[in-house]
């Protein structure tokens, strides 16, 4: 499946970094190398860890997709197939790390504590990004993000905060052009699509963060499609390719892979606390489903396509590679059954949660007092009210 | 660091003004940090930031790479993180190329968070016409941030404003959007960093009157109180009120001066359409209706595309065509 045309010029791609081949056997392609390091000591209770999250994270994406048919989200975002680079790379940040999302990274907010019913709140109409980011049980995942690409300068000038942070402990007063990045221990990490590839915002991105060598990671799931349009309508090079133009390391890994994933991320996120400056993942998957429950992706994909794809899912694969290391059905039954209980109760939490209160529109639009916004909550109150007044008026007669 | 501060009463221009009050606030609190193009060592290009780089380092007051979406987003970024970042950009004409990050993201994020975050993010935008510039560099684009909810909108008129207001919105825990009149940054004016500041989103009534109220926000202010030195020897009373904050609008002062005066003319740069004029006049006539002699009128820019230089003197309202339409309603 070739992923972009090749232009007319003596550049030859790496094969994309890989651990894992689609049957699941452990067999690292040839630019693997470079980040087997970073799988040691990861062992079988990680493998079985993520495994779990992928699998928990696919029966809430059937349970939402459920709810929007039967009128209880506005919208949903299905994330299957993309969740092997999403468990990997989660688990690849540490916890100080912060992470800026898009819309589709349900894998990362569960691994980092987010609560799905939170997630589902925002599709449901409840909310506008349930989870409180400053709770450290939000493990740092900043809320979803759907003016595409625009999380990018977030995620740069947050980790231009890290690395000023750094410099304010150190004295330090000069940020200076060519001069060295800042070891902060700490990174930040984006994610978005390869559609949001076009914003001209996330290549404003890069050159923030090539500038200030800040600690940003940058993750591309290349899932092939922007709704109906082909990644070939927005780039006639690999995504990755971009990213080395302006002078950020940058490579392509098989996204259904998450044992790539993690290893590719772990170094990245390293380097950038290390004060090496930025990264650029471009993760190579698919989006099994629609991209959204309004899409019918029946109208643009071909069914050989996706049928491919669907012998490379990324929790297939890792089943395959832990029954190869000895793992037996009671696990997997024990999972199923897990996460079809975690399905249900997101369902009954998101069903039995109380529509928020028409007050919570004006409380949170200004941190500070503001005379018309106030002028208007009371308004409304009356208005309301009034409603109350005259049926217990009616009531009397 | 040892900075030095305005310590007593100056005349300065403007544009020293807002140095001297952007200088104050970062000595004031190390989390303030300057961003913007070209406001390092060349102290951008109306030199408002004139020696801050030298007085601060290099990670206080940082030069940006070309891109306003960028510059917008990363100061968001840093507000999440924290920092108290104040913008520059560097005319009117280009905030648009960052407008999405200013009323997608910044308005909306202490909303998104259900107040858990806040954004102190100040955007200085030199703006306005009377400087002769091409085109992009002379518009009036404050309505479309008056419009959004999240953000406040204000424009000082006077150097002692500018020295405070400009320490007010760095303080303020919203964004605020902070429109410099460039046609007044060499208007000198008495600064006193002892007196107390009027609060940022308070109006201020420059001029006292009883026949006709005339409000006025940046640059047009001056011109409203040359139109009452001239009305005042025709024998007319103008009352001018200086809005200092567009949004919110603080109407009660306003509102006073329309009771008295029983008439309202409304002066502004920007086009007239859905303007910050055009919420005055609803709102005064929907709060003040049994006290109008006559109807609200607006003295503004056509609904045009801001002109070519020669011809800003015919779209730009002046004193003349503020006392017009103060015949006009003198004479309804």
């Amino acid at each position: 499946m070739s992923q972009t045309q090749q232009l007319d010029v003596d550049m030859v791609d790496p094969e994309p970094i890989r651990f894992l081949d689609v049957d699941g056997r452990y067999a690292p392609s040839s630019s693997a190398s470079a980040f087997a390091d970073e799988l040691e000591g990861v062992g079988l209770d990680e493998f079985k860890q993520w495994y779990r999250a992928m699998f928990f994270t696919r029966a809430f994406d059937t349970e939402a997709t459920h709810l929007q048919r039967q009128g209880q989200l506005a919208l949903w975002a299905p994330s299957v197939g993309q969740e092997g680079c999403q468990v990997g790379l989660a688990h690849a940040a540490e916890p100080q790390d912060h992470l800026f999302p898009a819309y589709r990274e349900h894998t990362v907010a569960h691994v980092r504590g987010v609560d799905f019913v939170s997630v589902a709140m925002l599709f449901r109409g409840f909310t506008h990004g349930g989870w409180d980011v400053t709770d450290p049980k939000s493990g740092n995942f900043h809320l979803y993000t759907l003016v595409l690409g625009s999380q990018s300068h977030h995620a740069s000038g947050y980790a231009l905060g890290q690395v000023l942070d750094a410099k304010r402990r150190e004295g330090n007063t000069k940020l200076d052009p060519g001069e060295a990045g800042t070891e902060t221990g700490e990174a930040s990490m984006v994610f978005y699509g390869d559609g949001t590839s076009s914003q001209g915002d996330t290549s404003e991105a890069m050159v923030f963060a090539a500038s200030y060598q800040t600690p940003t990671v940058f993750v591309v799931q290349n899932n092939q499609w922007a709704i109906s349009v082909p990644v070939e309508r927005q780039s006639r090079t690999p995504l990755y390719r971009r990213a080395l133009g302006f002078g950020i390391r940058s490579v392509q890994i098989d996204g259904n892979d998450p044992l790539a994933a993690y290893a590719v991320g772990r170094k990245f996120l390293r380097l950038a606390r290390e004060g090496k400056g930025p990264g650029y993942i471009e993760a190579l998957t698919y989006r099994i489903g629609a991209h959204t429950t309004s899409d019918d992706p029946t109208r643009y994909r071909q069914q050989e396509e996706l049928e491919e794809w669907q012998q490379r899912d990324p929790i297939k694969r890792l089943e395959a590679y832990l029954r190869e290391q000895g793992v037996d059905d009671a696990y997997f039954d024990e999972v199923a059954k897990a996460a079809d209980q975690e399905a249900k109760r997101v369902r009954d939490a998101v069903l039995a949660e109380p529509a928020p209160d028409a007050d919570s529109m004006f409380a949170h639009v200004y941190s500070e007092e503001h005379p018309r916004i106030e002028e208007q909550r009371q308004w409304l109150d009356h208005y309301e009210a009034s409603f109350e007044t005259a049926e217990a008026d009616g009531g009397a007669k | 660091m040892t900075v030095t501060t305005l310590q007593e009463r100056t005349v300065l221009p403007m544009a020293k003004a807002i140095n001297e009050g952007l200088r104050a606030a970062m000595a004031a609190d190390d989390k303030v940090l300057l961003m913007g193009e070209d406001i390092g060592p060349l102290g951008g290009v109306f030199r408002v930031t004139d020696k801050l780089q030298a007085d601060f380092g290099s990670a206080r007051v940082l030069d940006t790479p070309l891109a306003e979406s960028g510059i917008i987003g990363n100061a968001i970024g840093l507000a999440l993180r924290g920092y108290r970042p104040v913008i520059e950009i560097q005319f009117d004409g280009f905030i648009f190329p960052g407008f999405n990050q200013i009323v997608a993201h910044l308005a909306k994020i202490t909303n998104r968070h259900e107040g858990a975050i806040s954004m102190p993010v100040v955007i200085r935008v030199p703006y306005g016409g009377h400087i002769g510039a091409v085109e992009h560099h002379q518009e009036s684009p404050e309505a479309y941030f008056a419009h959004t909810p999240g953000l406040r909108v204000v424009a000082p008129s006077t150097p002692n404003d500018a020295y405070w207001m400009i320490q007010q919105a760095i303080q303020s825990n919203d964004p605020v959007l902070f429109f410099e009149p460039k046609a007044k940054y060499w208007m000198k004016g008495e600064v006193d960093p002892a007196a107390p500041a009027a609060d940022l989103h308070q109006t201020r009534v420059a001029r006292t009157g009883t026949d006709c109220t005339v409000v006025a926000y940046g640059a047009m202010v001056t011109m409203a109180l040359q139109a009452a030195e001239v009305a005042e020897s025709e024998g007319t009373s103008l009352e001018v009120v200086d809005l200092r904050s567009v949004s919110p609008i603080h109407y009660e002062p306003l509102l006073e001066s329309v009771r008295k005066t029983g008439r309202l003319v409304v002066a502004q740069e920007a086009s007239g359409n859905a303007s910050v004029g055009s919420e005055i006049a609803a709102y005064v006539a929907e709060h003040a209706f049994y006290s109008l002699e006559a109807p609200v009128l607006r003295v503004s820019g056509y609904d045009v595309p801001f002109p070519p230089a020669r011809l800003e003197g015919y779209f730009l309202p002046d004193a003349d065509r503020i006392l017009e339409a103060v015949d006009r309603t003198m004479h309804y």
